[in-house]
């Protein structure tokens, strides 16, 4: 018998790079081409009820962001384990509980915000993109991919929150985080300039004029079809 | 895969008690920072009802915490106007959302007096709690009485889960500026108190006991009327003490 040792060859798979090129696709897909709210229209509620203002958007935005991507992973981790005719009230279950803890610390360290927002807050347990990212990706697929893929989803709600609260603060309130631009800019033209500000963007009309447009913007330009 | 039923029931019973516990233990964890939160919000409304909510807006925490021992007294007082200390009551402790279910005569009536800094005996305003029913949840608030016990010098108002743009808009500072300067007392010192009225946009500088409505909220209105009316009621022993202590006082 030739001792004939066969190589086996060994097949190491090189690990996947932190970032590697298919998760920053994760992340960076539903900025733009697969946009939560633009392309898939879900959590429209909140982007018009919430953007009146930069900073509780800026606060609903972070709150929202933790919520998703913290979501995504506990769902992650428990999938295998999941029963399948419950698990939507497993899933109802684990965002509430963590929707809770936001709403929790707001009320600790950020009471005026907690104040505004209020019931917004709360109602992240019926966002949309929370439940739509937890079926859709977390039930099947490892939990760090899934935390980075509702990490990119909550990325894509957030900026286009904000851009909405951006122009609405902006036209309607004459501010900016507070911070009061038309007056500022009224006293550089001297005394008799007065730049106005419209009364329909602190309305809820005013949120879907600016969300129209953005996304009007976004599909002229990536030229995206509903079919 | 299909589960057995027991499978389900264990998974789901295991769930709540984990998820359970954690929601008990960051609400007992994050208990102390939220108290003191609520106590700060419970000052900023009570000077709300004297200096302009853009002051109060620019102050740190700690501003407001230095400026209100600074500015404000208390005491508590009952429906006679007599002053209450036994039990350790301080008027800051007074829970007026849980007294309002007590008939009137047994609650406990915080006062809130406004000074000039670090001299309690000149006395700028009195500052009083109210409470009461809004269309949906509850509607609470603070009027200041300048020192004549008859002229309103500011009100705060806050709701629990009135409708945004309607009732809700007792927050606003241009809605609760229309309190300001009128009476509460007529020509021959009855109260009356201040009613908001139907309807929106007409003017009601001359009229001392009436305020312009908000458009759309009749019922919230309706609310703080009331709220005002038998607050204001509640604490009348205690304004024509102190009244009628001025009266002497300017003799």
């Amino acid at each position: 018998m030739s001792a004939e040792t066969v190589e086996k060859a060994i097949e190491i798979k090189p690990a996947e790079g932190l970032l590697s090129k298919r998760r920053k696709r994760l992340i960076t897909d539903p900025l733009i081409d697969e946009n939560p709210i633009t392309i898939q229209v879900l959590g429209i509620c909140s982007s018009l009820a919430v953007t009146t203002q930069m900073k509780p958007t800026l606060v609903m935005a972070i709150s929202v962001i933790f919520v998703v991507a913290l979501s995504n992973f506990v769902i992650s981790l428990m999938r295998n384990t999941i029963p399948g005719r419950v698990r939507i009230i497993v899933q109802l279950a684990v965002v509430a509980t963590l929707v809770t803890i936001v709403s929790e610390i707001l009320k600790a360290f950020a009471y005026d915000m907690y104040k505004e927002l209020s019931v917004f807050i709360g109602l992240i347990i019926t966002n949309c993109i929370v439940m739509g990212r937890l079926e859709a990706f977390a039930m099947g697929n490892k939990p760090y991919d899934s935390m980075l893929d509702g990490l990119g989803s909550a990325l894509g709600y957030s900026w286009i929150i904000l851009t909405v609260a951006f122009f609405r603060e902006l036209w309607g309130s004459g501010s900016i985080f507070g911070i009061r631009v038309f007056d500022y800019v009224s006293k550089l033209f001297g005394d008799d300039f007065h730049l106005a500000t419209n009364g329909l963007m602190v309305t809820p009309v005013g949120a879907f004029i600016i969300l129209g447009l953005i996304v009007w913007v976004q599909r002229t330009k990536t030229g995206y079809v509903e079919h | 895969m299909q589960q057995s039923n027991t499978y389900i029931i264990v998974y789901s019973g295991v769930l709540t008690i984990i998820l359970g516990f954690l929601l008990s233990g960051s609400a007992q964890f994050l208990g102390p920072w939220q108290a003191e939160s609520i106590a700060l919000d419970k000052k900023k409304q009570i000077l709300g009802a004297v200096i302009s909510a853009e002051e109060i807006g620019a102050m740190t925490p700690e501003q407001v915490n230095a400026f209100y021992s600074n500015n404000i007294a208390s005491s508590v007082v009952d429906i006679n106007g007599k002053e209450v200390t036994e039990g350790g009551v301080t008027a800051e402790n007074v829970e007026i959302a849980k007294l309002y279910k007590k008939p009137a005569e047994e609650r406990l009536y915080p006062v809130f007096i406004y000074h000039e800094e670090g001299n309690p005996d000149a006395v700028k305003s009195y500052i009083f709690p109210l409470y009461g029913a809004g269309l949906w949840d509850a509607i609470w608030g603070y009027v200041a009485l300048n020192t004549d016990m008859n002229t309103i010098g500011g009100i705060t108002l806050a709701h629990a889960g009135e409708t945004p743009g309607l009732g809700a808009r007792i927050t606003e500072p241009g809605v609760q500026a229309r309190y300001v300067g009128k009476k509460i007392f007529d020509e021959n010192g009855e109260l009356v108190a201040v009613a908001m009225k139907k309807g929106e946009g007409k003017d009601y500088s001359s009229k001392p006991h009436e305020v312009d409505g908000m458009s759309g909220a009749t019922i919230t209105a309706n609310g703080v009327n009331n709220m005002l009316s038998s607050y204001l009621g509640h604490y009348s022993a205690y304004i024509k003490s102190k009244s009628s202590a001025q009266a002497v006082a300017g003799l």
